[in-house]
Order: structure tokens, then C-alpha cells, then sequence
């Protein structure tokens, strides 16, 4: 996985990625975004689902992307644990996810994320590597 | 951008470039320069760009950075040319504070503190992806949409007099279940009667001082009773709505030829198919959160009444008001001498109608609406009551809590080695919560102080002080 930092904002958190390619880039994203609420390293990603997942340009890939499977976890109450993307074209995604059922028995929540915003939002690639900054409603 | 004070509490900044109003900031001294040093001022810019505002985008004193709009903030619209905004309302869709006021001292209720806040910690479902008790059908969920409050207390959760002290009686008649998607549908059903994360918490309360006695005694509220205060919204169901929208309006933007300096304000024009839609869907989740509250406070009164052995008669629990501060309303509002209906955008802003407002209730059609101004959770909280002075200049609304000043990470390391629920002890303040940081993220610090932001809203005259709610125990997500 590519590095990450948070970013500080007043009321909400914000992630920037920095990676190699523009599939590094989107998978440390989903991962940064579990880590934040979940220690990943708890879970053993029992189930695996596979998604698709549009946008009507990168950083709208992001969001759908990243929004798509935070409904994993406010939705449907299951912790992802690792995503694998087979494919982007275009502004489409095709991946992976692996994830458990939520037991509060067994799973320490260390922080909610509500959302992800468009705010701030950026996914851009430079010359030597790609760059996305993600605002999430905590 | 250069910010101009006009007076005391009033800041401008003047229309340039792509504004189509200027932008006005309520503040004082004290607080306005906390507010500088972020994106807070440029997000309330990018606001007055957006087609169709009016007047001026304005800012209340607690405001802080958002996304999108900033936190504290007010902006009105034009019904014809002007646009509707998820963004703008927020994603907990009329996330909102109800106040009940009791029978009961703290003399009375001190022996019993521990037990009543453990009973209500107990009973009322905290913290993050919390269930309740109400497991609803479709069908049945889609009645809550439609009638808010009224759903709640038909079934038994509370009294016909909540209704009539909630801001438009706990129901946004224009709601249609047919706007809100499946995906919302679905994290609402579970989440009915609970109180979530984050900054949402009950907390019990004593009237500290009297400021107004005249409108206290109308609210019934005078020194030394015990306060019960609410603040939740419409949980998950609110945050898909908010999601789903933005997430349509964005994607057609560029089909409105509509350039926005930040795609969160991703918007539609008042009168077209999304933007009815959205209204129709905001609407549901509006009456969500009134249902949510409605439950909640039923179950408060239920732990009080077990944990003290006190009859509901000795107890005397009733409701204040129900207040909502993230929502989007047509309201009738006098603009240049001519009265016009606009839609009113309120994020992290409170309605602060005048005495003789016909959508008053009666018993406060004397006093003006009873505001409801939750602190952090070891200072204070105030109720207000609105003025014809709001009316005039911010489309009848006021400020809405104490604002954030640290972010979570930072209130987390000024929180490293302490002992939170200790210093909250020794203020007279006992916690219960959920979230492993909860304590350390909500921390009375990490709030500007609530006295400041309500004396510039009164310094100000959009809101006059009528009295101050000291908290003695606090249950949080």
C-alpha cells in the first residue's frame, strides 16, 4: 500500500495519498479510509463481493469508489478488509472487496465516517506519481 | 478578501468578482479572529456566487469550516432563479436540539445522578452504527416520512403538547417517501429512537440564571429546575439523502452549464425536477429526525420515572421546544420593503422567529421562538428567544452551539494523560460514552465558549438571552 496522512480540518478528517499509479492510488485510498474507523489487521475478510463502480470523471470515480464502500459499512454493517481492483477504464472501476460482519463483541470502532465529501476534493497525476486529497464527515 | 467591520458584531466583506452578494459575519471581537485563520471566510465567498441568493450570504457566530458551506451559516434564495443545495442543508438533515424542563430540583435529583444517568445511558441506544428498539417495515417507515412527530406519538411515544412545541409541529408536509431511495430507506429503518456519534448526546441540566423572567416563565423554565436536552438528527436515513442528491447534482452541473467554485455546492435550480425532488427527500428526512427525537425523549422520560420512583405527574416533564438547525424552508421574508416566499438555507443555524409570527404556536406567540443553544458539555447551554431584528436582517435565524475550534486530532493530543472524566467530575458533570474517543474528540475545549456566541447574537439583536442551562450529566455516542 502507498503512504497516506491525515490531514486536520476543524470538523471533519482528510486524507492525502500519494502513489505510483492510479490503482495504487484508489486502493490506499479504501484502505486508509477502513483504517480509520477499524484496525483492518482485526479483520480476516471472510466474504468477498465484487463491484462496479462509475464516475463521470476521476476525482467523481473517487467518491463513487470510496462512498460505494462506506455503504459497506453504514449500510450494510460489514468492515471491509482489503480491496483488490482488477480493472479502471475510463471512469469505471471493476474491484474486489473482502470484508466481515460488524460484532460489536469483537470490533473496536475508533472512529465513524459519515460521509465523503466533495470538498477540497482532488485526484490529480503529476509527473511522477498520482496525488488525491479526500475530505470525510466524521 | 477584506473583511470590514461595520460595528461591534457585524463584519462585511463587499460583492467582488463572482459574488452576487456580499458576504456578512455576526461575531465579536473575540471571536472573529479564531475564524480567520482557516478556509472559513472563503467558503462563505464561494456561497455568495451561487445563483439566485439574496441579500447577503451570512455567517453566525459560531461559524467554522465546513465543507462546501461553512458551518454557521445562513443563505436565502430567490424561488424562481435561485437554487436548492444538499450541501448547503448539510448531511444530518435537520440535525436539531429538544428541550424538556421538569418538576424536579437538584436537590431532589442529586442522591439519584449516578443511577438516572446510568439507567439513561441503558436505555437509549449511543455510539456509532447503534440500533434501536423499532425494527420498521417499509411500509411503516414510510408512514414516520410522511407524518413525523404525529407517527411518534400515535404509537405512544410521548404527548399530544410535543407536537405543538416542535418547530413546524414536527412535520414538513411536503415529504414524499417516493424521493428517498432504497439505500436510505434501508439505514433508516434500524436507526429509529438512537442518538448516534460524534458531537450528538442527552444531557440532563439545571436552570443556572434567569436573564428574561418574563419569557422564562412562559417557557417555564426558572432557576434550579431540571433540564433534559437532545441533540440528534436524522442519523443515517439523513446522511444517504444528503449523499444521493449531491452526488446527482453533481453529475449534471455541467448539463445546467452551472460553474461552481466547489463541487460540494452542487445544486439545482429551485423549481427544476432535482430540485423539487430533493426538497420532497429532505422533507423525509426532516420528519425522521423529529420521530428520532420524539422517541428518544419518550424513553428519557421512561428512565427518569424508573431510576427516581417517581410518578409523571411529580416529575412534570414537558416539552420546551424542538428546534432544527440544518434544513432548507420556504418562508416568507420582507426583502427591500416587499414581502417575498424565498427558500431559506440553515446550516448549523437556528430559526429565531419574532413574537406575533404567525407560525408561532400560541403559547409563545408573546415572546418570539424559543432557541435552543447547545454548549460543549462542560459549560453551558442557553435558551434564546427570537427577535424582530433577526427577521429583518437573517431571514429569521440565529447561531446554533458553541462552533469547534480544535479539530479531533488536535483536541485528541491536548486530551494525551489526562483524566477527562475526572476534570468533568470536578466541574459537577458525570459522562457515560461509547466511542473509544468520544471524551477526548468532545472535550469542553476543542468548543469555542457557547456565553461568548450567544452574547454577539444578543450584542447583535437577532436573539435575546432568556436563560442559561448548566449540565450536571451528559450521555454521549
Amino acid at each position: 500500500m502507498a503512504p497516506y496522512e491525515l490531514i486536520d480540518h476543524t470538523a471533519d478528517l482528510g486524507i492525502a495519498v500519494t502513489a505510483e499509479d492510479i490503482y495504487e492510488l484508489f486502493e490506499t485510498a479504501a484502505h486508509a479510509m477502513f483504517e480509520q474507523i477499524i484496525d483492518t489487521g482485526m479483520l480476516s475478510g471472510e466474504k468477498k463481493t465484487a463491484i462496479t463502480v462509475t464516475g463521470i470523471d476521476q476525482p467523481d470515480l473517487m467518491i463513487s469508489w470510496l462512498r460505494e464502500l462506506l455503504f459497506f459499512w453504514n449500510g450494510r454493517e460489514r468492515l471491509v478488509k482489503r480491496v483488490h481492483i482488477e480493472q479502471i477504464k475510463d471512469t469505471q472501476i471493476t474491484a474486489n472487496i473482502w470484508h466481515d460482519p460488524f460484532d460489536p463483541a469483537r470490533h473496536e470502532i475508533l472512529s465513524d465516517i459519515k460521509a465523503v465529501t466533495y470538498h477540497g476534493l482532488s485526484v490529480e497525476q503529476t509527473e511522477h506519481e498520482w496525488r488525491a486529497l479526500i475530505i470525510f464527515d466524521v | 478578501m477584506e473583511l470590514i467591520q461595520i460595528d461591534p458584531y457585524r463584519w462585511e466583506i463587499k460583492k467582488t468578482g463572482a459574488m452576487r452578494v456580499p458576504a456578512r459575519i455576526y461575531s465579536s471581537e473575540k471571536l472573529i479572529e479564531a475564524v480567520k485563520k482557516d478556509e472559513t471566510f472563503r467558503q462563505l465567498v464561494n456561497v455568495a456566487q451561487l445563483p439566485g441568493i439574496l441579500t447577503a450570504a451570512m455567517a453566525m457566530p459560531d461559524i467554522h469550516w465546513g465543507y462546501g458551506f461553512p458551518i454557521g451559516g445562513v443563505a436565502g434564495f430567490d424561488c424562481d432563479d435561485g437554487v436548492i443545495s444538499p450541501g448547503g442543508v448539510g448531511y444530518d438533515i435537520n440535525c436539531g436540539v429538544r428541550l424538556a424542563v421538569t418538576n424536579l430540583t437538584y436537590e431532589e435529583i442529586k442522591p439519584h445522578l449516578e443511577n438516572l444517568t446510568s439507567a439513561l445511558y441503558q436505555k437509549i441506544p449511543t455510539g456509532v452504527g447503534s440500533t434501536g428498539q423499532l425494527k420498521l417495515s417499509n411500509a411503516e417507515l414510510k408512514k414516520v416520512l410522511r407524518q413525523g412527530s404525529r407517527w411518534a406519538v400515535s404509537k405512544g411515544y410521548g404527548e399530544p403538547e410535543d407536537i405543538y412545541h416542535t418547530e413546524d409541529q414536527g412535520c414538513m408536509t411536503d415529504a414524499d417517501p417516493d424521493a428517498v431511495s432504497q439505500k436510505a430507506m434501508e439505514r433508516g429503518r434500524k436507526q429509529l429512537g438512537t442518538l448516534g456519534s460524534g458531537n450528538h448526546f442527552l444531557e440532563i441540566g439545571v436552570v443556572e440564571k434567569v436573564h428574561d423572567p418574563e419569557t422564562a416563565d412562559v417557557f417555564g423554565l426558572s432557576k434550579g429546575l431540571i433540564t433534559i436536552l437532545l441533540h440528534t438528527g436524522s442519523r443515517g436515513f439523513g446522511h444517504q439523502t444528503c449523499d444521493d442528491f449531491l452526488s446527482g447534482m453533481t453529475r449534471s452541473l455541467t448539463i445546467d452549464s452551472m460553474e461552481l467554485p466547489d463541487r460540494q455546492l452542487a445544486c439545482a435550480k429551485i423549481q427544476s425536477s432535482a430540485g423539487r425532488q430533493y426538497y420532497r427527500a429532505m422533507a423525509c428526512a426532516a420528519n425522521f429526525a423529529w420521530t428520532n427525537r420524539q422517541i428518544l425523549l419518550h424513553n428519557a422520560r421512561e428512565s427518569f420515572q424508573r431510576a427516581l420512583g417517581v410518578s409523571p405527574r411529580q416529575m412534570g416533564i414537558r416539552q420546551v421546544y424542538d428546534i432544527c438547525h440544518n434544513i432548507a424552508k420556504f418562508e416568507n421574508h420582507t426583502i427591500d420593503n416587499v414581502s417575498r416566499r424565498i427558500c431559506v438555507h440553515r446550516k448549523g443555524a437556528t430559526r429565531a422567529f419574532p413574537p406575533h409570527h404567525p407560525d408561532l404556536c400560541e403559547d409563545y406567540r408573546n415572546t418570539g421562538q424559543p432557541i435552543l443553544i447547545p454548549g460543549d458539555m462542560g459549560r453551558a447551554s442557553y435558551v434564546l428567544a427570537g427577535t424582530p431584528q433577526a427577521m429583518a436582517e437573517t431571514f429569521g435565524s440565529t447561531c446554533h452551539g458553541a462552533g469547534r475550534m480544535l479539530s479531533r486530532k488536535a483536541a485528541k493530543k491536548s486530551a494525551k494523560g489526562r483524566s477527562l472524566e475526572k476534570e468533568l467530575a470536578e466541574k459537577g458533570v458525570i459522562a457515560r460514552w461509547t466511542g473509544k474517543f468520544t471524551l477526548a474528540e468532545e472535550m469542553p475545549e476543542a468548543y469555542k465558549d457557547v456565553t461568548e456566541v450567544v452574547k454577539a447574537v444578543e450584542g447583535s439583536g437577532i436573539s435575546k438571552i432568556v436563560a442559561k442551562l448548566r449540565p450536571i450529566a451528559v450521555i454521549k455516542g
